[in-house]
C-alpha cells in the first residue's frame, strides 16, 4: 500500500472515531477522485474506525454520543460512496437485512435507534419502522424486504409481552428459523428472551451488532 | 453561579470575633511552651507566670492578622502549584494518622505497618479527586521516635502530590523540615515551593501545648506551611452550643496565628480544624455527625470574613465498615465541606472516629468527592441560546435526536461527571453477571486494579539516596539498624 493511501485510510478511520461526518464525507469524495476502490475505502478505512469505537465503548472508554456520532459519520461516508459502488457494479457485502421496531403500545426508541445506527454502520441494511408497531406491520415489512432479522425493542414491562406475540405470529406462519429475532430494552433479560423463544438479546448497541452478525452467520 | 452554603449571619460572625477576642483576654490562653510565652510577652501580652496563662490583647492578634498571607500554594514533585490555599478553592486529601486499617477480606481492623501506608499512597496517587496525599496511617513496625518522619519519607518516595502531614514532637518537626529540605535540595528550595503542610493542634479548651506551640514556631521560622487543627468538642471540651464552640475555635486559632506570626511574620498558615460534637450517649466524637459538619461550615465562614485560607476534617465516618452509614456520612459531609468552600478537606478513607483507614473507602469516597466537586461546579451556560439552538432541521421528534448532535459529544463530559466502576449504573442483568456486588465489593475490585496499575513516580535517584540515608540515620538513632524493606522500590 502506498504511503498516501495508508494515510488516507488512517484519516478515514480517524474521522469516524472523531464522529465527524463532514470530514468522513470529504475523505470519501477524495478517495473517489484518487480512484481508490470504494469497497477498500469502506473496509480498510472507515470500518476500522467503527470497530475501534465499538471496542472502546465495550471497554467503558467511549460513551454513547461518541458511538452515535461514529455511526452517523460512517453512514454519511457510505452514502457518499454508494453511487460509485453502483456505477462500478460492485456492491458492499450486505451483512444482512434487518427490520427494527419498538413494539405496539411503546414509544421508547433511543436504544433501538442506536442499534439501528450501529447495525448500518457495520454493514447491515436497516429498515427502522419507529415506535408503536403492531406485529403485522413488522412481519409485513420483513417479508417485503426479505429480512434476515427482526429486532424488537420494549422499555416497559407492560409492553414487552408484545415481543412474544410477534414471535408467535412468525412461528405460526412458518417464517422461522428463516427470520431470526433479536429482542432488547431495559427490562429484557436473557431469561425472558429464552422464554419467548427469541434468538438472542444484547445489553447494548455494540453487543447487538455482534449478536446480529452471529445470527446471520457472519461471525 | 456557584452554590454556597453559609450558616451564619454577618452580625453573628462579628459577635463571634468580638467574644473570641474577649476569651483571649479572659480567661486567656494557656501556653505551655516557654518560647511562645516569651514571644507573646515581649509583644505586650499579659503573662500570668503561676499558671502559664497568657492574656492576648486584640491589637496583638490584629497585627498578626495583618502579616499573615491570604493565599499560598503547595507544589507537586515537578514543581507545579497544585493546591491553592485561599479563596473558595476546594481540595480533598485522605485523612491522617490512622492507627488501623480495614482488612477488606476479614473485615478486621489491623494494626498498620509500612505496607498499609504504601497501599494507601498508591491508591490515592491515582485518584484525581485527591489533590494531596496525607501521611495517612502510623507504621507500627518502626520505633515511636521516627513514626512521624518515616510516614513523610514513604509519602515522598511513593507520590508526586503535595502532602498533608504533621509531627508528633518538637524534635521531630525539625527533623521533618530537614527531611523536606534534603529532598528538595536545600531549605531555600523547600520554602520556595513547599511540598508539604503540617497539621498543628491546640488542645481544647484554649490550650496551646508545649508541642503545639513549638511546632508553630519551628514551622514559621522554616517558612513551611502550618495548618491549625483546632479540635473543640461541643458539650465536653467546648460549650455545648454551636456558636459557643465556634467562638472557642476562633479564639484558639487566633492565638495560634498570633504565636506563629510573632515567630516569623508572613509565614503561611491555615485556619483549620476538626471540630466535633461530643456524643452524650457514648462519649464519642462523631466525625460523621451533621452537627460536626455544621461546626466546620461555621468556622470556615468566620475564617473567610478574615480572608484566611481554610481546612477541615470531613468526609469521614464513624462506622467500622465501608457500609451504608459510611457512604451517607462521608458523602453528605464532603458535600457540606465543598459547599462551604473549604480549601483542604481531610478525612476521606477514614472509619471509626478517624482511627481506621480503608483503601476501599478511599475509592468510594472519591466518587462522593467527584459529586461534591460537580455540584460546586454549578449549572453553567455553555451556549448562546439556552435551548432553541439545539432544535435544527435534523430534529425528528425522536428520543435519540440529541445524541446525534456534535455539541452533545463536545459538552457531555463537562456537564456530566462520569463515575468509575465503583458506582453501579448497570442493568440488573449485567450487575448479576458481574457477581451481584455491592459498593464495597466493587471498591475491593477497584483497589486491586489501582494497586496493579500503580507505577513508581520517576524521581531523581540522587534525591532518593539522600532522603534514604537521612531516614536511615534517624532510624539508627532510634535504635533501628535497618529500615523496613520496600518491596517494589530500589534504593541504591
Amino acid at each position: 500500500m502506498s504511503d498516501e493511501l495508508e494515510k488516507l485510510f488512517k484519516e478515514m478511520a480517524q474521522s469516524i472515531i472523531d464522529g465527524d461526518s463532514d470530514i468522513s464525507v470529504e475523505l470519501a469524495k477524495k478517495s473517489i477522485e484518487m480512484g481508490v476502490p470504494p469497497l477498500d475505502a469502506i473496509t480498510k478505512g472507515f470500518v476500522v474506525g467503527v470497530n475501534y469505537i465499538g471496542d472502546q465503548f465495550g471497554a467503558g472508554e467511549a460513551f454513547l454520543p461518541e458511538l452515535v456520532m461514529a455511526g452517523e459519520a460512517m453512514k454519511a461516508a457510505v452514502a457518499t460512496l454508494e453511487p460509485e459502488l453502483i456505477k462500478l457494479g460492485e456492491a458492499r457485502e450486505i451483512m444482512g437485512r434487518v427490520v427494527l421496531a419498538t413494539v405496539e403500545g411503546d414509544i421508547h426508541e433511543i436504544g433501538k435507534t442506536l442499534v439501528g445506527t450501529m447495525l448500518s454502520a457495520s454493514g447491515f441494511e436497516v429498515v427502522d419502522l419507529g415506535v408503536d408497531q403492531p406485529a403485522d406491520k413488522i412481519i409485513g415489512k420483513a417479508l417485503e424486504i426479505n429480512a434476515d432479522l427482526i429486532g424488537m425493542s420494549a422499555l416497559l414491562t407492560t409492553t414487552m409481552v408484545r415481543q412474544r406475540e410477534v414471535i408467535e405470529e412468525l412461528d405460526k406462519e412458518g417464517l422461522r428459523p428463516r427470520i431470526k429475532v433479536m429482542v432488547g430494552g431495559a427490562p429484557i433479560t436473557r431469561d425472558w428472551a429464552t422464554k419467548i423463544k427469541a434468538d438472542g438479546t444484547s445489553e447494548d448497541a455494540v453487543g447487538a451488532v455482534q449478536l446480529a452478525k452471529q445470527l446471520v452467520g457472519k461471525e | 453561579m456557584r452554590p454556597k452554603l453559609t450558616l451564619l449571619s454577618d452580625e453573628i460572625i462579628t459577635r463571634i470575633l468580638e467574644e473570641a477576642y474577649e476569651l483571649l483576654r479572659c480567661p486567656a490562653v494557656k501556653v505551655q511552651n516557654e518560647e511562645a510565652r516569651d514571644l507573646l510577652a515581649a509583644a505586650g501580652a499579659k503573662l500570668y507566670p503561676e499558671n502559664q496563662v497568657v492574656g492576648i490583647p486584640a491589637a496583638l492578634v490584629q497585627r498578626a492578622l495583618e502579616s499573615v498571607p491570604r493565599e499560598f500554594y503547595l507544589y507537586d514533585y515537578d514543581g507545579n502549584p497544585t493546591v491553592h490555599y485561599g479563596g473558595d478553592d476546594v481540595h480533598f486529601d485522605p485523612g491522617s494518622s490512622g492507627i488501623a486499617i480495614l482488612n477488606p477480606d476479614t473485615l478486621e481492623h489491623e494494626t498498620t505497618e509500612t505496607e498499609h501506608l504504601i497501599c494507601l499512597l498508591k491508591v490515592a496517587e491515582q485518584l484525581p479527586q485527591y489533590d494531596a496525599q496525607s501521611t495517612a496511617v502510623i507504621c507500627h513496625d518502626v520505633p515511636k521516635d521516627i513514626q512521624d518522619s518515616y510516614r513523610l519519607y514513604l509519602a515522598l518516595l511513593y507520590s508526586k502530590k503535595p502532602i498533608v502531614t504533621g509531627a508528633f514532637t518538637n524534635k521531630t518537626v525539625q527533623e521533618m523540615i530537614d527531611m523536606l529540605a534534603v529532598f528538595a535540595g536545600g531549605m531555600e528550595a523547600a520554602r520556595e515551593k513547599p511540598r508539604a503542610i503540617f497539621d498543628v493542634c491546640p488542645a481544647p479548651p484554649l490550650i496551646w501545648s508545649n508541642f503545639g506551640a513549638g511546632n508553630l514556631i519551628a514551622l514559621a521560622r522554616a517558612g513551611i506551611p502550618a495548618e491549625i487543627v483546632s479540635v473543640p468538642l461541643a458539650g465536653a471540651a467546648a460549650p455545648v452550643t454551636m456558636l459557643g464552640t465556634v467562638t472557642q475555635h476562633t479564639a484558639e486559632v487566633l492565638a495560634g496565628i498570633t504565636i506563629h506570626q510573632l515567630a516569623k511574620p508572613g509565614a503561611p498558615i491555615v485556619w483549620g480544624g476538626a471540630a466535633a460534637i461530643f456524643d452524650m450517649r457514648k462519649g464519642a466524637t462523631p466525625m460523621g455527625a451533621v452537627e460536626t459538619a455544621m461546626l466546620d461550615c461555621s468556622y470556615a465562614q468566620v475564617a473567610k470574613t478574615l480572608n484566611m485560607p481554610t481546612h477541615t476534617y470531613l468526609g469521614a465516618t464513624d462506622s467500622k465498615l465501608v457500609d451504608a452509614q459510611a457512604g451517607l456520612e462521608s458523602g453528605i459531609s464532603a458535600m457540606v465541606g465543598a459547599l462551604s468552600g473549604i480549601n483542604m478537606i481531610s478525612g476521606s478513607g477514614m472509619l471509626d472516629f478517624l482511627a481506621c483507614h480503608s483503601a476501599e473507602k478511599l475509592v468510594l469516597d472519591a466518587e462522593g468527592i467527584a459529586m461534591a466537586k460537580r455540584l460546586i461546579g454549578g449549572v453553567k451556560q455553555h451556549t448562546d441560546t439556552l435551548a432553541t439552538g439545539f432544535y435544527d432541521e435534523k430534529i425528528n421528534f425522536k428520543g435519540g435526536d440529541f445524541l446525534k448532535q456534535k455539541i452533545t459529544m463536545k459538552l457531555f463530559r463537562e456537564e456530566q461527571h462520569l463515575p468509575s466502576s465503583v458506582i453501579d449504573r448497570d442493568s440488573t442483568r449485567v450487575w448479576k453477571e458481574a457477581g451481584s456486588l455491592d459498593a464495597f465489593g466493587r471498591a475491593k475490585l477497584r483497589v486491586k486494579e489501582l494497586l496493579a496499575s500503580y507505577s513508581q513516580p520517576e524521581l531523581d535517584p540522587d534525591q532518593i539516596t539522600h532522603l534514604h540515608s537521612y531516614m536511615l540515620d534517624l532510624a539508627k538513632k532510634a535504635g533501628l539498624e535497618e529500615l523496613p524493606r520496600l518491596e517494589d522500590l530500589e534504593i541504591v
